[in-house]
């Protein structure tokens, strides 16, 4: 087997030199009447070839390339530079371990470094971990960031929040003593109800949790919210689902909020079937000693040559223990390594481009639509790249079967999230569709009048 | 010598263009009011495409890698990572939206069907979840699922008893998990044994978590009487598979009475490290706590695969999608190529590997437990005239990546070898060969080994000044 090295003859000098006849004698701690258990459940090794035309086969099982996707809420297609595909595959990035020995290691620390550098610039906030799981389990960690450093335990959610992140946070805290508040959306506005959330706002709150753009699309009026939740001294907490967005809306930091986290698939990571992916977080300094997550820092060397480490360990799962800040250990270095990159190559120019581009596609579908009788956006004002239609006649799930059937997936259907919402669609824009994708989309949503 | 790559903010010049994007043909009005637009990102880096190749490559060239060379990192199990799992994973036919309709995905369903099989094949436990993220993530929902359990139960109870020799991430998950903490010390042979057990065990006691082999590469022989001593108190038996490879196809935890197990896709199953991940943490569950898994659950539906969002007892869901797809791909192909021939062979070469480093080195290190070990050794820098850390640095020099140093916390200056399965006995050699010299120079000259390493681009760096005074960004003209 081309994985395993030794050689027959080189098994027995081994065996020879530990002194056992037989490689069973290794195991004998093992209870006897359990190990060595029946493989023949167990399938046959493919050699290469077939490996690779049994992956092929399940391959064709799927068809989903063949559409023009609309997809969006929480993962989005954007174009990915061949660079960082290529780049980011080498195995000096792909095959180290964690790098617990920075002499060795410094590729991938200033890599990371540089990384936490873009992430800080994009939301204006002041320091930036080197990756969680994902967005969802981000959101979950700001929450616990938010308790830990304001010693209270009742936490605001906003409704608009993706309901998987919520459900995420529900899942993290639910053993925890921390009290968990829905602030309603303003079905007229589709944004946070400022009023709602001003009268569950309190002294004992640690954090107001809300995602912008938001789960229908739409950019909130984070100055509000964060002021609001500052009268009572509760820190605001904004969830990013699209990072593409930060290239393109004021910052976070322009409105004082305190904690920006989210998902940074956008920023080079393929859909992947949703993962692996990039959980993000930046925040002001105040919360650096109570952040989970790796941190990369800059230092010297004994000749006093600039170089980078893990820093700040003392908060972490390997020397605290269950007085961490986080049980992470794993975390997602390598995608973080790989945004960094997407990062680079797209630049101030191209980044600007991606994340203008998929604002003024939705922003041309927006007004295009308006010409069909059958349908209607839901909110015309306050989006960014995602826009929520309502189908005027029949359910959603009909109107977008039909779509598909045209080899169009126009958006993710909300009764996936919400089944009482049956006549209601979230499409996605960004720069990988041209005006023409735009057309025919439009050209076929009038076909199905 | 390797010249130091400068930062790419240092690099950026106005005006250079790193992409290839075309322009937008769509019309350019914006539908937000323009103060919600941001301006230009202020220094933020232009680039030419050929600049940021050699910029990154600059950087690779500072890295040790698996690819590079042998990885001897205890626990992490830094086994060869197959070439090929890198382009299936990459294959544009799996690189779907999670939220494809599930007709267009069924391949996609159909491979994480398999997966679960082969872990149920080599686990002999009842079902798997594959969403957790990693090994710590993997914790902490069997942690939720036990919890959840006790629950339905009647009582959640309050304690969490660990092994003093185990990973920091076990008390970690635990405690988010909303349990205490009791440290369970380990008996002179390295293990838990039943009677130092007992004195722990009452109605508080939700559950032991037991890493096996544990960290000190010894089997816990008394775990079916373990797992019948908890059973009979009312609590569960949840084990750490981060040491899976010492018995891959030799044993199924199933049949040891493991109530839970995670297992370390990026481990085990030979799914890259990524510099620290992605990881996969699937985790197992015995018949009983099926129905506590989290959300969602692909099923198998006649010949169809479809997915369960929500069920009556989940601990609900604890991470976006599916977990780490294209991880999970790179685990089945590795399983593929592995089969029913060769599962059994990796772990037993991996032990056999690990012992033949611990009968060369025993004579020239001092092993602090003299029980049998499996998969890894762990030695510690007793009567040494230098310390773990100089021995590691050392090693550098030489061309190897250190073994794990300082853990597990209970031996002193540990020193934790874990060489795998996928390296030849040559390398072994060359490895033990290069302890025996640096032990040799560490006799004779003790202070080349206390100002290693020498050969690498930076020397050591200076992890005080990093934590005091944290620069954690560049800044323009600040990071001189």
């Amino acid at each position: 087997m081309r994985y395993l090295p030794l050689t027959d003859i080189e098994r027995e000098e081994i065996k020879k030199t530990i002194g056992i006849d037989d490689t069973k004698e290794l195991f004998k701690s093992i209870p006897a009447d359990k190990s060595y258990f029946d493989l023949s459940a167990i399938p046959p090794a493919l050699s290469e070839p077939e490996l690779i035309a049994a992956f092929k086969e399940l391959g064709r099982k799927n068809s989903f390339q063949e559409y023009l996707s609309f997809l969006g809420a929480g993962a989005y297609a954007h174009f990915i530079p061949e660079v960082v595909s290529y780049l980011s595959a080498k195995g000096e990035f792909l095959t180290p371990y964690t790098p617990y020995q920075p002499e060795v290691s410094q590729g991938n620390l200033q890599a990371i470094f540089e990384y936490q550098t873009m992430m800080t610039m994009l939301t204006g906030l002041d320091v930036a971990n080197a990756s969680l799981y994902d967005g969802g389990t981000a959101a979950a960690e700001a929450v616990l960031l938010a308790v830990r450093k304001s010693g209270r335990q009742r936490v605001l959610l906003a409704e608009s929040l993706h309901p998987e992140y919520i459900a995420i946070i529900r899942a993290y805290v639910q053993n925890l003593p921390i009290e968990l508040v829905t602030v309603n959306l303003n079905k007229q506005d589709g944004r946070v109800d400022l009023r709602d959330l001003q009268t569950k706002l309190n002294g004992a709150t640690a954090a107001f949790i809300f995602q912008s753009p938001n789960f229908l699309g739409l950019v909130e009026d984070s100055g509000a919210l964060a002021i609001a939740s500052h009268q009572q001294q509760v820190y605001a907490i904004q969830v990013v689902t699209e990072a593409m967005s930060l290239a393109y809306l004021r910052p976070a930091a322009d409105f004082a909020v305190d904690i920006v986290v989210g998902e940074a698939q956008s920023f080079g990571l393929s859909l992947g079937f949703g993962g692996p992916y990039l959980g993000f977080m930046t925040a002001k300094e105040e919360f650096l000693r109570q952040m989970p997550g790796r941190i990369i820092g800059q230092t010297k060397d004994l000749d006093g040559k600039r170089g980078y480490v893990l820093t700040l360990s003392t908060r972490e799962q390997h020397i605290k223990r269950e007085k961490a800040t986080s049980n992470i250990c794993s975390n997602e270095a390598w995608c973080a390594l790989r945004a960094g990159i997407y990062l680079a190559t797209m630049g101030k120019e191209g980044l600007a481009r991606a994340a203008s581009s998929s604002h003024l596609n939705a922003a041309y579908f927006v007004k295009k639509v308006a010409s069909l009788p059958h349908v209607k956006v839901v909110y015309k004002r306050n989006f960014y790249n995602e826009v929520l239609l309502e189908i005027k006649k029949g359910t959603a799930s009909a109107f977008l079967a039909v779509l598909k059937k045209n080899k169009i997936l126009a958006g993710v259907p909300l009764d996936w999230f919400y089944p009482d919402v049956t006549n209601r669609v979230l499409l996605a824009f960004s720069e990988v569709h041209s005006r023409e994708d735009i057309d025919r989309l439009l050209r076929l949503m009038g076909e199905c009048a | 010598m390797i010249q130091l790559p400068q930062l790419i903010f240092e690099i950026s010049r106005n005006g250079k263009i790193g992409h290839g994007l075309g322009a937008s043909k769509v019309p350019a009005e914006p539908a937000l009011d323009s103060g919600q637009i941001r301006a230009e990102i202020a220094d933020f880096p232009q680039v030419s495409e050929v600049e940021i190749v050699r910029h990154y490559m600059a950087l690779a060239r500072l890295n040790y890698s698996l690819d590079a060379g042998f990885y001897p990192l205890g626990s992490c199990t830094m086994k060869y990572n197959p070439k090929i799992n890198e382009k299936l994973a990459a294959a544009e036919e799996f690189q779907a939206h999670p939220y494809a309709p599930h007709d267009l995905v069924q391949g996609n369903l159909e491979l994480m069907i398999r997966l679960e099989d082969w872990l149920v094949a080599l686990t002999g436990l009842a079902g798997f979840t594959l969403t957790p993220a990693a090994g710590a993530h993997g914790e902490f929902t069997g942690m939720l699922i036990i919890r959840k359990y006790l629950q339905e139960k009647g009582d959640p109870r309050r304690v969490v008893l660990i092994p003093d020799s185990a990973h920091g991430t076990n008390p970690a998950s635990a405690h988010f998990a909303g349990y205490e903490i009791r440290e369970i010390p380990s008996s002179a042979e390295g293990i838990i044994d039943v009677d130092g057990l007992r004195p722990y065990l009452n109605s508080d006691v939700a559950a032991l978590m037991m890493t096996n082999p544990n960290t000190l590469g010894i089997f816990e022989k008394n775990i079916l009487a373990i797992a019948a001593a908890l059973h009979a108190n009312g609590s569960l038996l949840y084990m750490d598979g981060a040491n899976l490879n010492a018995l891959l196809g030799v044993v199924r935890p199933g049949d040891l009475g493991v109530d839970v197990m995670h297992i370390n896709l990026h481990k085990t199953f030979a799914t890259p490290h990524g510099g620290g991940g992605p990881g996969s943490g699937p985790v197992g569950v015995a018949a009983h706590l099926l129905p506590y898994l989290p959300v969602p659950r692909v099923v198998k539906d006649g010949d169809k695969y479809g997915v369960i969002y929500d069920s009556p007892y989940t601990i609900g869901r604890i991470k976006n999608f599916y977990g780490q797809f294209l991880v999970i791909i790179r685990a089945l192909a590795y399983l593929c190529s592995l089969g029913r021939e060769n599962v059994r062979r990796v772990a037993e070469d991996a032990v056999l590997n690990a012992n033949y480093i611990r009968k060369k080195l025993e004579g020239m290190l001092d092993l602090p437990y003299h029980t049998a070990t499996l998969h890894e050794v762990v030695f510690s820098d007793k009567n040494l005239p230098v310390k773990t850390l100089d021995i590691a640095k050392r090693l550098l020099d030489y061309g190897f990546h250190p073994f794990t140093i300082y853990f597990p916390l209970i031996v002193h200056g540990a020193m934790m070898i874990e060489p795998t399965e996928t390296e030849s006995k040559e390398t072994l050699d060359e490895f033990i060969a290069v302890m025996d010299k640096i032990l040799q120079e560490a006799r004779e000259q003790p202070e080349l080994l206390r100002q290693a390493p020498q050969q690498t681009p930076l020397r050591r760096l200076d992890e005080t000044l990093a934590a005091r005074k944290p620069v954690l960004k560049w800044r323009k003209g600040e990071n001189l």
